[in-house]
């Protein structure tokens, strides 16, 4: 059974070796700041007690004031697991920093997001829509978003 | 001309396009593949052709609406898509299942997979070349679990057969019986079939040590399923995270070793042989019962989030659920197997052959539906 680990618990390591990074922490999930995704990331990695190896998958909600991506974190080795988020504010043009050099698994997922929720990925090399075409007008999976 | 100076000919790369109308892109999927006389140097997927929007448009109905839309996700394997939703929807709103719903919701997910198997396979052999011998015996076999699924929901592709809560329908009697007689005709089959290709010298020179995928790559690139598997990577979730009654279950995961296409192709019919196995044991414990808890038609869950995941025949498919607390779900979002394990082709099939590009392409298994959503 992959084991849920604490938000909590996880939140209070990060906060140990990046102080600062972490807004919100849950049962089973927690909120990072998006400036400090990449270092808190690779740490999730490459912590041996850890060791979060396997990027099940990325995805992004909108929540009108915010847009929160979700990234599911599962460590093959330990059979555990963990929700890791970062919002960011603003619709004109949100950025997250691109985890691509970190698990290669998000890259289509970054590209599905920038498509459809318009989230900018930044760092990622091939940054286009993935799905619709180039000068296709807004990004649908937006709760503004008018058919 | 000397043959010297032949031999300094420079060739410039050029770009062919590969579909999206191909018979070995299965389905809609195209790529611009950069060549140097028959070498691939790189490619560049294109996706999109399929984009129905499924994601928005679960936005627009109701919980229990959004089930007929998995079919259309990867249509291959419909019943294994309809589980992963529900799953998802009763882990959100705490609903239970059944103890015989979840039997039957076994034994179809495993025919499934035999379903999805004898496909890839029998596609995958067309690919190598083995033109239409091998996929119409795959198909014949598959006709049989299609007259199962037909007598169960009335359907042979899109079957919208489970419910959140349960499945539709009760089996009828002359199921099980059925199921039977097509588990003992599956295990012959499979011999003989094995028979035929396990050491079939020009299935062996077309795949072995062809589109080698290292363990490494495998799991950074997220890859699941049988191409995980093949690669050394010994993860299945009906074993690592078991789901429904998966843990009631005495079953093997094949792996292998090298990460090529044959071992792709191996896991693939070891793995039929393990579902076989699996409904075996579901038939001898199957209860008699209700096969649908008592859920109101419109389901408002809690305000939260959940996701499940299931091991899909091609692999972890999974569902992330966001509720408000209102009729439709929040947001939806499917977790794409078929497009997460495209990741890797584009190193595996650098410096290979135009060909062999196509057996690579074809050992990964994939389906357009999925892919685009």
């Amino acid at each position: 059974m992959t084991v849920a680990l604490s938000g909590k618990e996880i939140a209070s390591q990060i906060e140990e070796k990046f102080p600062g990074s972490v807004e919100e922490s849950g049962r089973d999930s927690l909120v990072v700041k998006s400036d400090s995704l990449l270092p808190v990331a690779a740490f999730l990695r490459d912590t041996e007690t850890l060791k979060f190896d396997y990027l099940s998958y990325v995805t992004a909600v909108d929540y009108f004031s915010y847009f929160e991506v979700v990234y599911q974190l599962t460590s093959l080795e330990h059979n555990h697991s963990i929700v890791i988020k970062t919002r960011c504010y603003g619709r004109e043009n949100p950025v997250v920093p691109s985890v691509i050099g970190i698990w290669q698994g998000a890259d289509f997922q970054e590209r599905e997001i920038y498509d459809l929720m318009g989230i900018k990925f930044e760092g990622h090399p091939n940054m286009k829509r993935i799905f619709l075409w180039e000068g296709f007008a807004g990004h649908p999976l937006r709760k503004d978003y008018l058919s | 001309m000397t043959t010297t100076e032949m031999m300094t000919l420079k060739t410039e790369p050029f770009v062919l396009n590969f579909g999206p109308v191909h018979p070995s892109t299965h389905g809609v999927y195209r790529m611009r593949a950069t060549l140097d006389g028959e070498v691939v140097l790189d490619i560049e997927p294109v996706f999109g052709y399929l984009h129905r929007g499924i994601e928005k448009l679960a936005e627009e109905r109701t919980f229990s609406g959004f089930v007929p839309l998995t079919d259309r996700l990867d249509y291959i394997s419909s019943m294994s898509n309809n589980l992963g939703y529900c799953l998802s929807v009763e882990k959100l709103a705490g609903i239970e299942v059944p103890e015989r719903a979840e039997y039957i919701r076994v034994i179809m997910a495993e025919l499934q997979r035999l379903v999805n198997h004898a496909i890839a396979v029998g596609t995958f052999l067309n690919d190598c070349g083995a033109y239409m011998t091998p996929v119409v015996y795959m198909l014949r076999e598959r006709e049989k679990i299609l007259d199962l699924f037909d007598m169960v929901c009335g359907q042979r592709l899109t079957y919208n057969y489970m419910r959140i809560g349960g499945v539709s329908q009760d089996i009828p009697d002359e199921f099980l019986p059925a199921l039977r007689r097509l588990v003992n005709q599956m295990f012959f089959f499979i011999e003989e079939m094995e028979r035929l290709l396990k050491q079939n010298e020009i299935l062996l020179a077309r795949t072995k040590g062809v589109g080698i995928l290292s363990r490494e790559t495998a799991i950074n690139c997220s890859i699941s399923g049988p191409v995980a598997r093949g690669s050394g990577v010994k993860w299945d979730l009906r074993r690592a995270d078991p789901y429904s009654i998966y843990d009631r279950f005495d079953f093997d995961i094949p792996t292998a070793e090298v990460g090529d296409c044959y071992d792709r192709y191996r896991i693939r019919i070891e793995e039929m042989r393990q579902s076989l196995h699996i409904i075996e044991q579901a038939m001898k414990q199957i209860p008699s019962g209700p096969v649908r808890a008592d859920v109101p038609h419109l389901i408002r869950p809690p305000v939260g989030e959940a996701y499940a995941h299931i091991e899909a025949p091609k692999g972890e498919l999974g569902f992330y659920l966001v509720s408000d607390n209102s009729i439709a779900p929040y947001r939806c979002h499917v977790r794409p197997t078929s497009l997460i394990n495209l990741t890797a082709l584009r190193e595996m099939v650098r410096g290979w052959k135009v060909a062999d590009l196509i057996v690579i392409f074809g050992s990964i298994d994939i389906c357009l539906g999925e892919v685009d959503r």
